[in-house]
């Protein structure tokens, strides 16, 4: 059964040329899977990650989670951005605790839950950092543990690697896995790297303009399930299986 | 800002102060300079004693940074949420800001006597000349700093369903402190300035604008210099007290520099 669902979500930018960005969309996301969307980059990705997180309202079309109205639900979301975007003021600890702070939940409770989370993520020894004190792979560590902290029913995550180096990116791509199955959610992504979309998703969705043009307005225009079985070991990442997704995807994105 | 990071450089700080008295002792008597118009060190540092162990010094002081103190307070309550206002609401902002520039066009010296009118009180219509002269500072940084606060910040407490009330007290306030801050320490400083301004042109009975009137009136010059040492540590402590509370506030902003 689908949890996130999207039907003929169109949008229109309030600049000056009022360009229609994306066109029709259409997209469903089961509870609890990963799905990746991939895309040249100022195709829109991020407007509709945005979109679906309620952040801005679409032009036209709806999006409901469990078949209510985003607006009328009580779900929660968690959100990481490319920019770690943590509270320079906050440390690491004073950082995780926000979501739970705005929430209001007990004081007791906040301190051993974001104990749970820094030791999952593996920031136990960080914990009174400041922001600028930490590498941008730590950093985004942070990120992710503050958006996960109080347990969303949706985590949308916004290009959370594009900003780190190969080495550190890639790593990361393993310790979301291994987090993600820690705290299970459903999970929406953005990325520009088609072999981490393979890798981490259970289906990728690839979007490309419509109507002749290869910019805008965007939509889906494939979507291409991942039958990788999990848990993925990094080593998959040479397997046939994995190569034949990646080709598929790099294909869908070239038409 | 930190004066003395090291000892050797309050020794260079105390040497300059030394080299400086001896020009000035130096001056005096090479120019044969009359003491009226520049006292010697030690006539200032006697006449400093006679108004203190008199009481006058001490009794002014105080009522000038009674004054300057709550010129300050009272500039910070209306600047800030005045600040808030304008940096949310761009209808407040056209309907106000052509009036805030134009009163800051006009000088504040013009401006007190008008004040002295107004208001009965000579402790009061002092009080008013500081408020004026500290407000626009903290407001113009206050709004600044509101205003720089990023707005993907904002999306993250969008997402997170804050309240605006949780969004002033997690995001706006703490991310606005630093330049709030920056400008409080201009009107600590300012603050005295404007006090003195509101003595000069209501010069009644009480305050050390007043006491440094009488004095000049009296050729009393080594006096005179005894009130300035005093008011340029007023202004100087009332920085430090500023810079004080940075130190405690904003503890990241060392760390992370």
């Amino acid at each position: 059964m689908p949890f996130l669902k999207a039907a003929n979500l169109s949008h229109r930018f309030e600049d000056d040329f009022g360009r229609l960005v994306l066109n029709q969309i259409d997209l469903s996301v089961p509870e609890g899977a990963f799905v990746a969307l991939v895309g040249t980059s100022g195709i829109g990705k991020s407007t509709l990650l945005q979109i679906l997180g309620g952040l801005i309202p679409p032009t036209e079309g709806r999006i409901t989670l469990n078949d209510r109205p985003l607006s009328q639900t009580h779900y929660s979301i968690g959100i990481v951005f490319q920019r770690d975007n943590l509270f320079p003021w906050r440390t690491v600890r004073e950082n995780v605790a926000l979501p739970l702070e705005l929430q209001q939940v007990a004081a007791g409770e906040i301190q051993q839950r974001v104990a749970e989370m820094l030791a999952l993520v593996g920031l136990r020894e960080s914990a009174d950092f400041y922001p600028a004190q930490l590498s941008g792979g730590m950093a985004q560590r942070v990120a992710l543990a503050r958006a996960l902290i109080h347990r969303p029913d949706l985590l949308l995550l916004d290009e959370p690697f594009g900003a780190l180096d190969a080495l550190t990116r890639e790593k990361m791509g393993q310790e979301l896995l291994r987090i993600w199955q820690a705290r299970p959610t459903t999970v929406v992504m953005v990325t520009h790297s088609i072999p981490e979309a393979v890798f981490l998703a259970d289906e990728v969705l690839v979007m490309n303009g419509t109507n002749g043009r290869k910019d805008y307005p965007a939509t889906i225009s494939h979507h291409i399930p991942i039958g990788i079985p999990r848990p993925r070991a990094f080593a998959i990442q040479t397997d046939p299986e994995f190569l034949n997704c990646v080709a598929r995807v790099r294909e869908a994105l070239s038409n | 800002m930190q004066p003395f990071r090291s000892s050797s450089s309050l020794f260079t700080t105390l040497l300059s102060a030394v080299v400086l008295i001896i020009g000035w002792y130096l001056l005096v008597w090479l120019v044969e300079l009359q003491a009226f118009l520049l006292p010697l060190p030690h006539d200032v540092l006697f006449e400093m004693w006679v108004m203190i162990s008199d009481g006058r010094l001490p009794r002014h002081t105080l009522y000038t940074l009674g004054e300057v103190v709550i010129g300050l307070a009272v500039g910070v309550m209306v600047a800030l949420p005045l600040a808030y206002l304008l940096a949310k609401s761009p209808l407040a902002e056209r309907l106000i800001s052509p009036y805030l520039i134009a009163s800051q066009a006009v000088p504040v010296v013009a401006i007190a006597p008008l004040l002295t009118i107004w208001i009965r009180s000579v402790f009061w219509s002092r009080v008013m000349v500081a408020v004026l002269v500290v407000f626009f500072p903290i407001l113009i940084n206050a709004i600044a700093g509101l205003r720089s606060v990023p707005s993907e910040f904002y999306a993250l407490l969008g997402t997170l369903r804050a309240s605006r009330w949780q969004t002033f007290r997690k995001l706006e306030f703490p991310a606005a402190l630093p330049v709030i801050i920056s400008g409080l320490k201009i009107g600590a400083t300012l603050s005295v300035i404007g006090a003195l301004v509101g003595e000069f042109v209501r010069p009644r009975s009480e305050g050390l604008g007043f006491l440094l009137l009488t004095a000049r009136a009296q050729f009393k010059t080594d006096g005179v210099f005894a009130i300035l040492i005093v008011l340029a540590a007023m202004s100087l402590m009332m920085y430090g007290l500023i810079a004080i509370l940075e130190r405690r506030w904003l503890k990241w902003q060392t760390i992370s520099n």
